[in-house]
């Protein structure tokens, strides 16, 4: 690395007795920085660890909750569109690379054309993961809670989901959502289930085909599914309906499932926001000629760091949310 | 880039240049990736049925592949393999050593924990 690693790195360290490990003070810096941030990231991967085996049986299925693709409406695609954030993500990675590649070899005009393509697929990332936490919220088949808070889902015989929206008839109430100014003053409730309950059940016995998916595993790993009768005795329980999922109930199952989605893809993106900024001041003190003028690079390659750094966490997170 | 540049790949793959070897790299995780999701997809029983210290086979897969994804993305674009062997100790072995004792001290409780409350006297499903 001696060719290339930069001099003068702005701070001596040292007063004379060479840099340490043979590394600049900001390259070091930025390892032990990731290294802190690798751990923090394993403290939330293995907290989400620690509740899907505690919760094991009522955990989703990830194929089931990330499904959509774009302009596929209705297909089942499971993965298929983590798998191209992840392209988009290691991509962005190697023209970073590039980048830092170009800056060793002084090339400002392909530093700026690589750090820009870079900028764009973090953009593009960022973009995606809305994208996925909009699908993730919205949901897609719909629930019934029972009074325990455990899920029941609906199949039909062969054990193929059944979205409620498809069989539920909804009947007229005149229930309405009780806000603060309305009724007994400054109470107010949530917003209601998507359906009523007793819609539920007569729909449910309407349709012959239908069948109640509990959250209870087979010896096999998949989840129970309900023989007819038991599926119409099993749906009394139920006390409400679920649509989509937020940080309190999920259709899909455990809602700790929704709370670690959120917070460790939230992080992780805030990490790919963060990420872009930095690249973007960068990229403007690239244009700017400040690193020409400087006589080295070293400062890409340092945001190529942290860059690659959102990368190889993405990696993980998409291992034990998306596929494990 | 100072040092030189090494076969990778059980030696098969022999960058020309440091643009060819980021480039052989990034084609490399994409193939690893796409295995990944095609096993996620196709879910082949054998892997799914079978289970090695108590983790399904397929499972132990994704994790073997996504550390070595990892490896690949520290070593070839964090340029960990230029640096120094004892910085590069610094770093990796105190994260993987840390983080091998937290997965094995809570992994081991949330098992526990979910025994604890499947034998218990109450039920949780009403």
């Amino acid at each position: 690395m001696g060719a290339t690693v930069a001099v003068n790195s702005g701070h001596d360290t040292s007063k004379g007795f060479g840099k340490p490990f043979g590394i600049s003070y900001g390259k070091m810096m930025m390892w032990f920085f990731i290294l802190s941030d690798a751990l923090t990231f394993s403290g939330f991967i293995v907290a989400y660890g620690f509740s899907r085996f505690k919760f094991i049986q009522e955990w989703p299925i990830a194929d089931e909750v990330f499904n959509h693709f774009p302009f596929l409406h209705g297909v089942d695609a499971p993965m298929y569109y983590v798998a191209l954030m992840t392209f988009i993500l290691i991509f962005s990675s190697v023209t970073m690379v590039l980048a830092v590649d170009a800056g060793h070899h002084m090339k400002k005009n392909k530093v700026i054309t690589y750090m820009f393509l870079t900028i764009i697929g973090g953009m593009i990332f960022v973009g995606s993961q809305a994208w996925e936490w909009k699908n993730f919220i919205n949901g897609g088949y719909g629930a019934v809670k029972t009074k325990s808070g455990s899920l029941l889902q609906f199949t039909d015989a062969d054990g193929k989901r059944v979205p409620m929206n498809t069989f539920v008839v909804k009947t007229a109430t005149d229930r309405v959502q009780h806000t603060a100014s309305t009724g007994l003053w400054s109470v107010k409730e949530g917003s209601l289930s998507p359906y009523a309950m007793k819609d539920v059940i007569t729909s449910f016995a309407a349709r012959p085909d239908l069948r109640v998916r509990t959250q209870e595993l087979t010896e096999a790993g998949e989840k129970t599914v309900l023989s007819r009768e038991a599926s119409i005795e099993k749906l009394k329980l139920g006390v409400k309906t679920i649509e989509g999922a937020n940080l309190v109930e999920n259709e899909y199952g455990h809602p700790l499932f929704a709370d670690f989605f959120f917070f460790i893809t939230g992080f992780h993106g805030f990490h790919v926001f963060s990420g872009i900024v930095i690249n973007i001041i960068i990229f403007i003190n690239v244009i700017l000629g400040t690193y020409e003028k400087r006589g080295q690079y070293e400062m890409v390659e340092k945001v190529g760091l942290y860059w690659h750094f959102v990368d190889l966490v993405w990696v993980f997170v998409f291992t034990f949310f998306y596929l494990v | 880039m100072g040092h030189e540049i090494k076969p990778f790949f059980f030696g098969l793959l022999k960058p020309k240049n440091n643009v060819n070897k980021i480039w052989l790299v990034f084609w490399l995780l994409s193939a690893v990736t796409i295995i990944e999701v095609i096993l996620g997809i196709i879910k082949p029983e054998s892997l799914t049925h079978n289970r090695f210290v108590g983790m399904k086979l397929l499972n132990w897969i994704f994790i073997i592949l996504t550390i070595y994804k990892a490896y690949y993305i520290t070593w070839a674009f964090m340029h960990m393999d230029g640096e120094k062997k004892w910085f590069r100790r610094a770093v990796v072995w105190t994260g993987v050593f840390l983080i091998m004792y937290l997965i094995f001290i809570v992994l081991v409780e949330g098992g526990y924990v979910y025994d604890i409350m499947k034998d218990s006297f109450i039920t949780r499903d009403f």
